[in-house]
């Protein structure tokens, strides 16, 4: 990018008006958030309650998406299964942008010596693949909901803190923190209020696709067996029932799949409609790009967005 | 971030970079660059074993524990056992011998299945190999013709195959694999259901450990296209008569395959994540099925093992890259 070359583009308008897809996407996070919060608003029947007279019921007007083994509604357990399965997606995205953005901070801050200690602890966390790393964390803390989400996080931590040191380095030198330091304002003043708030937005853009990404992770894990314990309603978990079923009762399932399905893409249609904009707004870029790796891949985003930002430095 | 010295490639998304800066030292001359990056997978492999050495160690006693498995045992025999495994010395002097065997090649025991670490993943590595080989191979063949197909044509077809594809990375792989199983296996009965020998087991689960793969690449691949089909060298080979599919495969491809070959070296070292869940739901006797159940059991030299191997993977497929770079991109080759 040349730097100054940043003609106002007329297509920004554009963008910011939504497609179908944006709507319906966000009409669907909608409903799930509304499931996860009030599952009992939503749902026709008990999520928990078996009736073996029912079991294995096809769909139907009764039960809209059939029943499973222990005859209990699919349907219900799906909404009341959004709670878990959303908290965990929230929980470990939360967990790896507090855990990424402290050691950003620290490696960005901390000088030379600790920057590479970090980076390097980076690079061997990232050139494992996630899912062995979650499976290393799980078989310390043991299966569970705790474990699963610091399984997650770990994994995730590397991206946020990539993007947090390289964040806090183009900030580091810019001309107001250097006019906040002339000023006399203390170092934890300049993190706390300059800092952080001018790094952390690209930070939760790319949070926002990583929720998608660490509920896929939240939903395998469980699907393997290290979530939460039966009988609470999870989509994972559902979809591990009905694999002993699915030459007899196909729905039991496909349908928790399509909910993870959707939600997921729900997420990543929003995040990077969000992306989207904030590099429109950043720079003028070629068109779309930066996507690729919701999970670890080794970022071209981070540093694209870094030589952006750092284009007019020294 | 060292200072770019490659011709501007267009702003490529996903040029190597980032974990890749033997690439982007070109300049230096490549040679040298492969001997960095060996140097830094010896750092990395000896990190590796450092993490998993910690993490067998950062619970005390579950050593003991997850060797004498289920069973009640007196006091005296857990004694013996510690004994006899070297539990009772020091941290260091464990990790010393650890270090040791492992450098004479020797990965240890497992806890569970009775059957050196070696043995245990050689048995199974097969099975997985061929799946990963199979599904990769899939990915990039359907990529490279979606994109070459789609990119920079009618409107309609883009966004078709963009929606597709963000359904693809959208989806996960272990919901695709049950859907498979569920139509082609139950419904058709085209394919086996569980753990099929040879090529026609191995369909269904490729597909599914594909599937996101593929919609990954063709973004990538379609992006960088459609930069590239900007650029005058394409003016210049349609003016020659060059037929569209001609200068597509010919002068547009090569210039957009560098990121996705970065891309799908990376997505091969990490395809043990998708291992470990495809082959569980195609009951598949892989080393992902392994691991998971050397997890679930606590049975930390068989953990350390993949991990050591995936590792090693990564690191190989690393240095295979920094090899092929030059070979695509001509001007990577620098002045060494």
């Amino acid at each position: 990018m040349r730097p100054g070359a940043a003609p106002p583009r007329p297509r920004g308008a554009r963008r910011v008006r939504g497609t179908p897809g944006l709507w319906a996407a966000c009409l669907f996070l909608g409903l799930i958030i509304l499931a996860g919060i009030a599952p009992e608003l939503l749902a026709p029947a008990s999520p928990t309650e078996t009736d073996v007279l029912r079991a294995l019921r096809p769909p139907s007007a009764e039960h809209l998406l059939g029943t499973d083994a222990n005859g209990r509604d699919v349907l219900s357990r799906i909404i009341h299964g959004a709670r878990p399965s959303l908290l965990a997606g929230l929980g470990a995205t939360a967990l790896a942008v507090v855990g990424g953005t402290a050691l950003g901070l620290l490696a960005a801050l901390g000088g030379r010596v600790l920057d590479e200690i970090v980076m390097r602890l980076v690079d061997v966390v990232l050139s494992l693949p996630g899912m062995l790393l979650a499976l290393l964390v799980l078989s310390v803390t043991g299966p569970g909901v705790g474990g699963t989400l610091l399984a997650i996080a770990a994994f995730s931590i590397p991206i946020y803190a990539r993007l947090m040191r390289v964040q806090t380095m183009v900030i580091k030198r810019s001309e107001y923190v250097a006019a906040a330091t002339s000023l006399g304002l203390g170092r934890p003043h300049i993190i706390v209020r300059h800092i952080l708030p001018n790094a952390f937005a690209p930070l939760v853009v790319l949070a926002t696709i990583g929720v998608g990404a660490a509920l896929v992770a939240a939903s395998s894990l469980s699907f393997l067996g290290f979530g939460p314990q039966p009988p609470d309603p999870e989509w994972g978990a559902m979809l591990s029932d009905g694999r002993d079923y699915f030459a007899l009762a196909w729905w039991i399932a496909v349908f928790p799949g399509a909910a993870i399905s959707l939600t997921v893409l729900s997420i990543t249609v929003v995040g990077r409609r969000l992306q989207g904009r904030a590099e429109a707004s950043a720079a003028p870029r070629p068109r779309g790009a930066g996507h690729a790796g919701l999970t670890a891949a080794p970022g071209p985003r981070s540093r694209s967005r870094h030589d952006e930002r750092g284009g007019n430095r020294p | 971030m060292t200072t770019p010295t490659l011709p501007p490639v267009g702003d490529i998304p996903g040029t190597p970079t980032g974990g890749r800066p033997a690439a982007r030292r070109a300049g230096g001359g490549w040679a040298r660059a492969v001997l960095l990056r060996l140097g830094t997978s010896v750092l990395l492999l000896w990190s590796a074993v450092t993490v998993s050495f910690g993490l067998l160690h950062l619970t005390p006693g579950s050593v003991e524990d997850s060797l004498i498995g289920m069973e009640s045992v007196s006091p005296e025999v857990r004694a013996e056992i510690v004994a006899a495994y070297g539990l009772d010395r020091s941290l260091i002097e464990q990790y010393g011998s650890y270090l040791g065997r492992l450098l004479r090649g020797d990965l240890g025991h497992s806890y569970q299945i009775h059957e050196s670490v070696a043995s245990a993943i050689g048995s199974r590595l097969g099975a997985s190999l061929s799946l990963a080989v199979a599904s990769m191979a899939l990915a990039l063949v359907v990529a490279l013709s979606l994109a070459v197909l789609t990119a920079r044509r009618a409107r309609w077809l883009r966004s078709l195959s963009s929606g597709v594809e963000l359904l693809g990375v959208s989806v996960p792989a272990f919901w695709v694999g049950i859907l498979l199983l569920t139509v082609f296996s139950f419904e058709l009965g085209w394919f086996p259901a569980f753990g099929g020998e040879g090529l026609t087991g191995l369909v269904l689960p490729a597909v599914a450990v594909a599937v996101s793969m593929t919609a990954l690449l063709s973004q990538v691949l379609r992006e960088g296209l459609e930069l590239a089909l900007d650029q005058p060298f394409v003016l210049t080979a349609r003016s020659r008569g060059m037929s569209e599919l001609g200068v597509r495969l010919r002068h547009a491809l090569r210039h957009a395959l560098l990121p996705v070959v970065t891309l799908a070296g990376w997505m091969f070292g990490a395809l043990i994540s998708s291992l470990v869940v495809i082959e569980q739901v195609f009951n598949r006797d892989g080393v992902g099925r392994l691991v998971l159940n050397a997890v679930a059991a606590k049975d930390m030299p068989i953990v350390t093992g993949v991990v050591l191997l995936t590792a090693a993977v990564y690191i190989g497929i690393n240095v295979l890259l920094d090899v092929v770079y030059p070979l695509i991109d001509p001007r990577l080759r620098g002045t060494a």
